[in-house]
């Protein structure tokens, strides 16, 4: 059998959730809004920005595992046929993140058209893809490892906090605590270790509003504007891709059903 | 053929089945009873490949279900309750099947014509009520002329001329050399289709035989009660 049959299926399902079609659209006026009103391509970007960093973490997180635990049953039917488990677990994925792409691209179409695919349109395109991967295998890997869809959901909402709003705190405090020693190479460490943080960087650099950063603008700046920078900071986003599906598809293929 | 020896299967503390040896032969139809939590689903779904158990063996046709998926092209499988992706059409889903079990055999369309399934084929599962996705599952059960067909509670959920329907269908397939193993807590569905029991308590077989005749009918639920009352 063809690995992405089933994939297939499993996105023709979700391209027709009105949920997914309503949030498409929703997303598309924001932009579209945000574009005519912001003027300037960078005035734009900057203000996707929080869209992108904050409602496509938590889109891709509540709408992944809202689908897996909704679709449990079906998944148990899948798991009585002639076909590896493995098989069954990367269709559900493939085809949530292929669906979350598509909303997405469909959402910042104005943009795209109103400047042209420029680099920083471009890199807010890939920042915005690899979130989705990203936070899909996340939403996968908790939804997998707990039944109770209650404690699952809890659980991803904390994590979409976490990584958001609370992990930024929590730096800013250490931060602040340590302002006489010269920390600027951790801070760089540090935000590699979170995918929002690693996005919201790439794009500011871009944007050249590393000045407003301060000292550890210029820690970033050094950082991401080297090619080694740009490769780690690139291979640490891959890993934040591949290292919860891994565990996802680990925990899936010795599930209870 | 499906051969069961030793099997354990553990939920925490919990023995959820133990100590279970089966051989349930082709030609014959097995049915599985018990209290709620004796073990049925966990037994069922072992066989199935959705539980992964902790001790034992389980063959199908001489295969070891932990080495392959494969063995599971022998089986057709009916849930106790059925549920599809809801954006899709039937055709879609029943699609998907086909494409999974790309088979030589001729599929076998005398549910899927009996439960009018080609009328309500391009729908959206969403707008369907549960007793036709019932019939649905039952279809998909025996569309690909499995040799072995497990079935969950295959009555419920289903109008009364379906569940006649379905009856006829089981009893037709074992003249075909079939295997039929099916869940149920109707005592004359045991009676009536079945010609062996497996009745479960506390996750150990405490009944492998013969069901006495549908004429010996007293007998039958003597049977079963003394089996309750035994293990209570």
């Amino acid at each position: 059998m063809n690995k992405f049959n089933i994939a297939k299926y499993v996105l023709f399902d979700i391209i027709r959730n009105k949920w997914l079609i309503t949030y498409s659209i929703i997303f598309f006026i924001t932009s579209s809004l945000l574009t005519y009103f912001s003027g300037t391509e960078e005035r734009t970007i900057s203000s996707l920005l929080n869209v992108v960093l904050i409602i496509i973490p938590l889109v891709c997180l509540i709408f992944t595992s809202m689908y897996y635990y909704n679709s449990r049953d079906f998944i148990q039917m899948l798991l009585t046929q002639p076909v590896e488990r493995s098989n069954i677990f990367f269709s559900e994925y493939i085809g949530l993140s292929i669906s979350l792409i598509f909303a997405f691209l469909l959402g910042i179409l104005f943009p795209i058209f109103s400047f042209g695919l420029t680099l920083s349109i471009l890199i807010l395109v890939v920042v915005g893809i690899f979130l989705i991967f990203i936070f899909t295998s996340l939403s996968m890997l908790f939804a997998v490892k707990f039944d109770d869809k209650l404690k699952g959901l809890g659980l991803i909402l904390f994590i979409w906090l976490f990584l958001t709003v609370i992990y930024d705190g929590l730096l800013l405090y250490l931060y602040y605590l340590l302002a006489d020693y010269p920390i600027e190479k951790f801070t760089v460490i540090f935000a590699l270790l979170n995918p929002v943080d690693i996005s919201r960087i790439a794009i500011l650099m871009n944007l050249d509003l590393s000045a407003m950063m301060g000292l550890t603008g210029a820690a970033f700046l050094k950082f991401f504007s080297n090619p080694l920078g740009l490769i780690i900071s690139f291979v640490s986003l891959i890993i934040w891709v591949i290292l919860p599906i891994i565990l996802a598809s680990k925990n899936f293929s010795k599930k209870n059903f | 053929m499906i051969r069961i020896s030793g099997l354990e299967k553990k939920y925490g503390k919990i023995n959820a089945i133990q100590d279970i040896n089966l051989e349930l032969t082709k030609g014959r139809i097995y049915s599985i009873m018990g209290p709620n939590g004796s073990g049925k689903t966990t037994l069922l779904k072992s066989i199935l490949g959705l539980v992964l158990p902790d001790k034992g063996i389980i063959e199908v046709n001489g295969i070891n279900t932990r080495t392959t998926h494969s063995y599971r092209h022998y089986i057709g499988y009916m849930p106790q309750t059925a549920s599809f992706p809801q954006n899709l059409q039937v055709k879609e889903v029943i699609e998907i099947i086909k494409r999974i079990r790309v088979t030589n055999k001729s599929l076998d369309l005398e549910l899927y014509e009996k439960f009018n399934i080609p009328s309500f084929e391009s729908k959206k599962i969403s707008s369907l009520s549960q007793g036709t996705l019932q019939r649905l599952s039952g279809t998909i059960a025996f569309l690909f002329n499995a040799d072995i067909i497990i079935l969950d509670e295959p009555t419920v959920g289903l109008d009364p001329y379906s569940a006649e329907y379905m009856k006829q269908k089981i009893k037709k397939e074992i003249l075909k050399g079939k295997l039929i193993i099916f869940t149920t807590h109707i005592l004359n569905e045991v009676q009536e289709l079945s010609d062996n029991l497996v009745f479960l308590y506390e996750g150990r077989v405490k009944y492998f035989g013969p069901v006495p005749k549908e004429s010996d009918n007293g007998t039958f639920k003597k049977m079963i009660y003394n089996l309750f009352q035994e293990n209570e």
